[in-house]
Formats: structure tokens, sequence, C-alpha cells
């Protein structure tokens, strides 16, 4: 087996702040035509100067908490220079040889065991803008820039070139982004939320670095075509030369961006416009403010829910997830609410490419508790509660008019044996045919009493009930 | 002219016709101080204030403004071809203050491009001459601010001093000029030459007006993170101090004899020593460094894109801002772009960019020392008379001149220049150094110095 060796650069956007890193424009731009949440500072406007964000220091901060990391206590920004038009100042305010924090690991669960992912730093910078083309790429005439972007708050989290596989790097990234998630600080679903460099060597190999995976799906593909790729030049006894490469995600493939020779110097140095931050009282705001995070909130569960760990180490995967399930569990049994979310209702979100904030908007947790409740009373079956969820994801409308218009209430059982009763009056010859031996008999009495009930009946039931009354 | 004078002026006269004389003055001009002129909003203001309706501490007063600080609306060009046509959307921090004090901004001040010289040679509008001499320079890189105030085409100005950039063109023009403390003075809206070094300072016709500008411009702006957030306020007084001598500042014979004199006066109420400062010999060559470090990083955004001087032709982006700053900037400031990002580059930084900042501890650590010794500390702003025009043709004479001033800057100290009379028709300038916001010590020394050398 090749030796493979990943680490990660993954750049996260605090996409939950309010505002931008070091201006007071809106961070809410998503959904805004361009240059709309721009100002003097992030535009880069000569004689406008940037001002630290402090609540941005401070959701950057709780990550480093949550990720074991070592906060410093003098941390600094730094000028990296570079060239690009998405770049408005010719430099990106980004933290150097004083980042925010050292040190610090993720814990994943890899084929049954756990390992501990270790970082190298987790540092503060700017997002750059963003540039947008009118058709595509390669036929536009010229690029457009949007910088409603630029200035948005990143952080820059770097791990040790630790990982042995692209799905080792895949269960790093979804444990990074639900510590993330936890801490309210990131919104995984919006555009441009995560974007990853990875290095990757295969033994006896050049260290290759791939640029631009925007995806959380991107970096096991890349990654993977990567170890291929170069597994495949090694056994040809080709060499791996160290490179920078970009990945084109349009083919799942990696493309050689530039050689090592060709490495830029950014020439970095401390932004005089800005002072260096003292963590240490910032430090101790912010520890009394952390969340519960996901192995406590698994533990809980187990507790307080009584559920099983194979439930509640599912639920707290997502901690949207995990608020749905404890509202819809303040109404019924937390075990029969758990099974529904985990086993059914997560699925159809998922085909539909919904998350569970979306799920709420269109079928609450107190509508769910309700339906959960029928089910519980047995007034609607396994089958029927399957249908009003799809029903009213897809087409909303209110539970219970959803069952009676689809006529998914279950009869009582007593109107059930009225049924019964009626029916084995009605037909004497079937029941002296069924008292006479004949089994099969009692299938046509079966099938009156499901055409009286318009098929409502659970036809095994009704068996057992016609038997018992004949008996 | 003093704010008094141009007071009693506009009482005789009215605001209009004092503006309106002001401006056929410099239209006149040959000193070719002023980018531009806002001759119609001055006017405005002008009447505004004859109807009563101009208020503040500095209603109906004259101030040019150094056309590196942003004026919305109006051009602001650091006399520079890349933002020849560049007209900010927002005002600096000072002249916010300034025109909450009702202050009339007559016109923006010519100045070396980018604030970079100190002769105002390098301006892409053309050299300032000095009012003096019209054959020489009025110094820099805030020429235009300097021979304003001198020649009464301004009552008051702005400038900003990143090595020298206000006290220079005060010695030279023969008027008052102060670098405040780091700090003291919201940068917010100065566009940066070199961010660590600069402040913008008063320049006036006597030590009254300069505190009463100081006091304007001071106090806290939270869009700058290395504002200080102190006022300042003029207390007179008239303290016996101790005045040190600074030996390493030192200049040529004509204004070292203009400068003994002085002391031998300052003598005669103070209490005169001399003080060594070892690590001075560093301090040029590493305010350059750092200046132009700096510089390299502040000017990367002028690229032809979102504002400024663009090309018609548009081409593949990387050529295109790369004809754009070749045609934008001029000879010195590209000379300091590229040093600037040589000292940056990897395996140079420890040995320049690094070390200069090792020089510029050990600068603050020798001003630290003679502090506690001295009160002020004095020595001529400038080593040399004011320079023929063209008489600096290389770079590094002209870097020189800076010797006495840049120490000040690396160390973020006030520093004052103070007009001790003509020297061979030309003015001659006692700088005065003092502790960390002692402006108003400064201020009060550059009164009796002045005083007593004109009584």
């Amino acid at each position: 087996m090749d030796e493979v060796v990943i680490g990660l650069e993954v750049h996260v956007q605090l996409n939950k702040l309010r505002t931008k890193l070091f201006c007071s424009c809106p961070l809410n731009y998503h959904h805004s035509p361009p240059n709309t949440h721009v100002c003097p500072v992030c535009l880069g406007m000569p004689g406008a100067m940037p001002v630290i964000n402090k609540e941005a220091v401070k959701a950057a901060i709780k990550v480093a908490i949550a990720l074991n990391a070592e906060i410093q206590p003098f941390t600094v920004f730094d000028r990296k220079n570079y060239f690009y038009p998405d770049l408005p100042r010719g430099f990106q305010i980004s933290q150097y040889d004083r980042p925010l924090a050292l040190g610090g690991y993720v814990t994943i669960e890899l084929d049954g065991e756990e390992k501990r992912i270790k970082l190298k730093r987790v540092h503060m910078e700017e997002d750059p803008g963003k540039l947008s083309y009118r058709g595509s790429i390669t036929t536009a005439k010229y690029s457009l820039i949007d910088y409603n972007r630029s200035g948005a708050p990143l952080l820059e989290i770097v791990t040790e070139p630790v990982m042995n596989s692209p799905k080792e790097a895949r269960l790093f990234l979804n444990k990074l982004r639900m510590i993330l998630e936890y801490l309210d600080v990131f919104d995984g679903d919006l555009e441009g939320a995560m974007r990853v460099d990875a290095n990757i060597s295969l033994k006896g190999g050049g260290r290759v670095e791939v640029k631009n995976i925007s995806s959380f799906k991107g970096v096991e593909k890349a990654l993977s075509y990567e170890v291929m790729r170069q597994k495949n030049l090694l056994q040809r006894g080709r060499i791996v030369t160290r490179e920078t490469r970009h990945f084109d995600e349009a083919r799942n493939i990696t493309v050689t961006l530039r050689s090592k020779e060709e490495e830029q110097d950014y020439r970095y140095f401390p932004e005089p416009d800005l002072v260096p931050i003292l963590t240490e009282e910032l430090v101790k705001e912010v520890e009394g403010t952390l969340p519960e995070m996901p192995e406590e909130k698994r533990e809980r569960f187990k507790e307080q829910y009584g559920l099983g760990d194979n439930y509640a180490k599912v639920l707290i995967l997502d901690v949207k997830m995990a608020d749905y399930f404890e509202d819809v569990a303040k109404y019924v049994s937390p075990k029969l609410a758990a099974s529904w979310i985990v086993d059914v209702l997560r699925g159809e979100l998922n085909y539909r490419g919904w998350n569970f904030l979306k799920c709420r908007e269109v079928l609450s947790p107190e509508e769910f508790a309700r339906l959960m409740k029928y089910f519980e009373e047995e007034r609607i079956t396994e089958k029927g509660v399957v249908e009003v969820i799809r029903t009213k994801l897809d087409e909303g409308g209110d539970v219970e008019d959803i069952i009676k218009k689809k006529g998914l209430f279950a009869i009582p059982k007593e109107e059930i044996v009225r049924f019964c009763k009626e029916a084995i009056e009605e037909n004497p010859k079937a029941v002296q045919d069924y008292l006479g031996g004949k089994k099969q008999a009692l299938n046509f009495l079966v099938g009156q009493v499901m055409k009286k009930t318009r098929g409502r009946a659970d036809p095994g039931e009704t068996a057992k009930m016609l038997e018992e009354l004949l008996a | 002219m003093k704010i008094a004078e141009w007071k009693e002026k506009v009482e005789n006269h009215g605001c209009y016709d004092a503006v309106a004389e002001m401006l056929d003055r410099i239209e006149k001009s040959k000193l070719n101080a002023y980018i531009t002129v806002c001759r119609d909003q001055a006017l405005r203001m002008a009447e505004k204030y004859d109807r009563g309706e101009l208020n503040g501490r500095l209603a109906g007063v004259p101030v040019a403004v150094k056309d590196n600080i942003s004026t919305k609306d109006v051009l602001t060009t650091c006399a520079s071809k890349i933002l020849s046509n560049y007209r900010p959307v927002f005002d600096a921090h000072v002249v916010e203050r300034l025109k909450h004090e009702g202050a009339i901004i007559i016109g923006k001040a010519n100045m070396d491009e980018f604030a970079m010289g100190t002769t105002t040679e390098t301006s892409y509008y053309g050299v300032v001459r000095n009012p003096y001499d019209l054959e020489r320079v009025a110094g820099g890189s805030s020429g235009g601010s300097g021979a304003v105030v001198a020649a009464d085409e301004a009552v008051l100005s702005l400038g900003s001093d990143t090595g020298g950039s206000i006290r220079c063109p005060a010695s030279f023009c023969g008027v008052y000029g102060l670098k405040p403390t780091y700090g003291l003075v919201s940068r917010y809206g100065l566009i940066p030459y070199a961010n660590s070094l600069e402040q913008i300072g008063p320049m006036a016709d006597c030590i009254e007006d300069l505190a009463l500008l100081l006091e304007v411009i001071a106090g806290k702006d939270v869009r700058d993170s290395t504002n200080a957030g102190r006022e300042f306020r003029f207390v007179p007084d008239e303290k016996r101090l101790k005045v040190g001598i600074v030996k390493e500042m030192g200049g040529n014979d004509e204004v070292m004899g203009r400068f003994n004199e002085v002391v031998e006066v300052i003598k005669q109420h103070h209490e005169v020593g001399e003080v060594s400062m070892p690590s001075f010999k560093y301090a040029l060559a590493a305010y350059y460094i750092i200046a132009m470090s700096e510089a390299s990083s502040n000017l990367a955004r002028y690229d032809g894109v979102r504002y400024g001087f663009a090309l018609e032709k548009l081409d593949s982006w990387r050529r295109y801002f790369s004809k754009v700053r070749a045609e934008g900037f001029g000879e010195e400031v590209k000379r300091r772009i590229m040093l600037g990002s040589y000292a940056l580059s990897a395996g140079y930084y420890g040995k320049y960019y690094l070390k200069a900042q090792k020089v510029r501890t050990l600068v603050i650590r020798d001003f630290r020392r003679a502090f506690e010794q001295y009160d002020v500390l004095i020595s001529p702003t400038m080593p040399a008379l004011p320079f023929k025009i063209g008489e600096l043709a290389d770079p590094l004479t002209m870097y020189k001149a800076d010797v006495n001033t840049v120490p000040i800057n690396l160390a973020g100290l006030p520093a004052l220049s103070v007009p001790v009379g003509f020297v061979k028709k030309l003015p001659v300038g006692l700088q005065v150094i003092g502790n960390y916001f002692s402006e108003n010590t400064l201020l009060n020394f550059g009164k009796q110095v002045s005083e007593l050398w004109s009584g």
C-alpha cells in the first residue's frame, strides 16, 4: 500500500456574523445584486482604514477553543501582498507569524476507531471580492468584479499532514463543519462558505498542492484523482514534481497551475493601520458563551431521552437536526421521534436537498409531533405517516387536512368490530363454510369488511377479529 | 497672515471680498502652490459667513489642504497622474473637523507625488516655488502648504509629515509647522505613503494659529485604529525648560551659524545642554527602508480599475494594470515601490525590514534617555538653506536632506519648526522636539523663541 499523506488548509467564512471583518458592511450579501454591500474600506479606497470587528475576533476565538487550539495572548495582522483583480488593495489583510491560535486537534471516527487530526494553526483573514463572467469563463470577453464578498471574515484552519486517505479528509471536514455549525458562526450551505487547499504526497513523490476546492464533496474527488495520478506516475517510474495544481470541478480533475519555482513571494509585513490584539480578556468573555458541543450533546441525548447510541450519534451530526428533534420530543415519545426523524424524515429531506431549517418552515416540529401522536394512538398507519410527510414537504397544507383528504385516518377498533359483525350477519353461507373447515371463506369475509371501510382497515387485524368473533 | 489679521480684513471688507482678493492673488501667483483651487465653493462659504451662517472656531478662515488629504467630491490627486481624476466619496477626518468649525477650504495644495520627496519637484503638476526666491524650492513634501501660508494664499494649511514633510517646507518658507505625536490626529482619509510614520499636522504664521488648528484637528476618531483618542488644548505657560542640543543633528555653516545664534538667545532663559544619540547614524537608512516598504504595499491598489487614471484600451488584466502603473506613476514613486518591494522580499526581509525595525527601537530608546534629562531637544530643521530648483538631482542627496527630521517619525514624537529669521534672504527653521503628547510644551517654547528672536 502506498503511503498517502494529506494536509489541509481550510478557509471558513464566518458567515453568520452581522458585519465584515474590517468595516460595518452587512454580511448578508448572498442574495443581493453585485456591489451593493460595499464601502470605502472594503473597496480599498485610498485613505479608508480598516477597523477590526471585535465580534469576528470573538467568533474566531470560539472556534479556536472548540478546536482545542492554544490561543495566543498577542496576535497581529499582516499584509499579504499580491496582485489580483478581486483584491482591491493589492494586498490581503491576513496573519503570518503571529496567528490567533496554534495547535489543536479534531477527533474523527475512522473505521470504528477514534483518530485525532492535529492542527498547525488557526488564523483570521479577509475574503477577497469575486470575479464573475457574463456567459462562461472561457467565452466571456471580460471579467466583472463583485466586491460584496470583499472583507468577509475568514478563518484559515491548517492541519498537520496527518491524514492518510481522501476519505479521512472528508471525515475531517464533515466533523469540522459540524463543530462550526454548533458554534453558530457558520452556515455550510451558503455559497463559498468553505474553500480548501490540499497538500498531498505519496511515499517517494513530491508534495503537490491542490488549490481552489470549493465544496465538501470536491475535496474527496480532487484528492482521489491526485492519489490515482501520482500512483500512476510512480508505478511507471516517473517522478511526481513539487507543484501547485488547480481542481477543475466540472471535469473532476486537477491541472498544473505553477511549478515550485514560480511560487509567489507575498512580502508579508505587519499591517500598520491595525494594532495588535490582546486576547486574554476576549477569551474570558467568550468562554462563558460556548454552546454544548456534539459529544456532550450525544451523551445528554442518551441520558435525558433514553436514546440508544445509534440514534444519538446520528442526531447530533447536524445541530439543526438535533434541535428539531428536541422540539418534537417535547410533545411525544423521544424514542419514537428519534427513529422517525433519523430513519424517515432525514432521507426525505436529503432527497429534496433540504436541511432542517427549511424543513422547519414547511413542517414545524409541533406539526410533526401531532403526526407522531396520531401514529402513537394508532390513528394512522406507518404508510400513512410517510405519505403525509411527503405531501406536506411537496405541497404544504395542514397535517389534519392532508390526513382527512387522503382518508388516512385509521378506523377505530369498535367500528371495525361493528363492520365485522355486520359481515357475519349478512353472509351466513360464508360463515357456515368457515365453521365447516373452509378456511378460505374467512378471506371473503375480510374482503367484505374492507369494502365497508373503503380499505382503511388493516387486513391482518380484521382477519384476527373475525376469527375471534366466530370462535 | 495671522488669523487676527485676516479677521480685521474681513471686518473691514467683508469675507466675500477678502476671499475674492485672495483668489485673485492665487490666480496671479507664480508659486504653483495649488493643484485645485475651490473658487466657487470658497466664495459661497464666504457669502455664508457674511450672512452670519458660518460658525465655529475657524469660521470664515481660508485653509489650504494638502492634496493627499481626502476631500469629498473635490479632486484629491496626491500630485500624481494616477489619481489625476480622482474625487473621493468621503471627507478625511480632519476635513470634517475643518468644515465643522466653519473653515473655508480654499484649495488643494501641491506636494511631492504621494508625498515622496523633499522639494515638491516630484509633483506631476510641477514644482512649487519658494515665495522668497522663485528659483528655489519651497521644500517638501508639503511644499504647497508651506508656500501658501508664507505668501498669503491661505491663512492656515494642513500638511502631512512622514519624514519631515511639514517641518521642511515650514523651514524653507519661514512659517510654523508642527508634526504631532503619532496618534494625536486621525489619519482617516489621508492617502497613505507610510502609515506607521505619518501624521497630518498644521502650518500657520504664528504659534497661536498653529495651536488653534491643532486643537481643531486633534481628537478621537474610531475609524483610525492607531488614533490615541486624546484631545489637545493649548494652555500658555512660560516655564523654564531644560533644552538639549542633539549633536548628531547638524547642518552646513550657514545654517549652523544661525542655529548657534538662536542657542545663545535661548540660553538666556533656559538651561541648555548637549545630548548624543548614537543610533541616529542608522536612522536615515532605517527610515527609508520602512517608508518604502510600506509605500510599495500602499500603492499596489492603483491599477486603473475602480478609480483614477485609466486607459481606453482594455487588455488582459496583468498587461492593463502594468501599463496604467507604468504611465501613471512618476520616477521617484516607481523607485520607492521597487526598493520597498525588494526590502520585503523573501530572503531580504530580515536583512532590511526587520533590521530597520530594530533601529527604530534603538532610536526610541535614545530619545527616551534624552527626555529623562531634557524637556525639549533642538536642532536646525533642515541642514541647508532652501535648495535651488534642480539642485538635488541625485536621489540619495535628496534623501540625506531629511537627516534631521526622520528620527522623529521613527519614534512617533512631536516636533515643531519655528522660523528664526533669514540668512542670505532665505528663511531658516529651528526644530524643537518634545516627548510624546507634549505639544503644549513645544508650542509654548516655540512661542518664546519666536518672541525672543523677533524681539
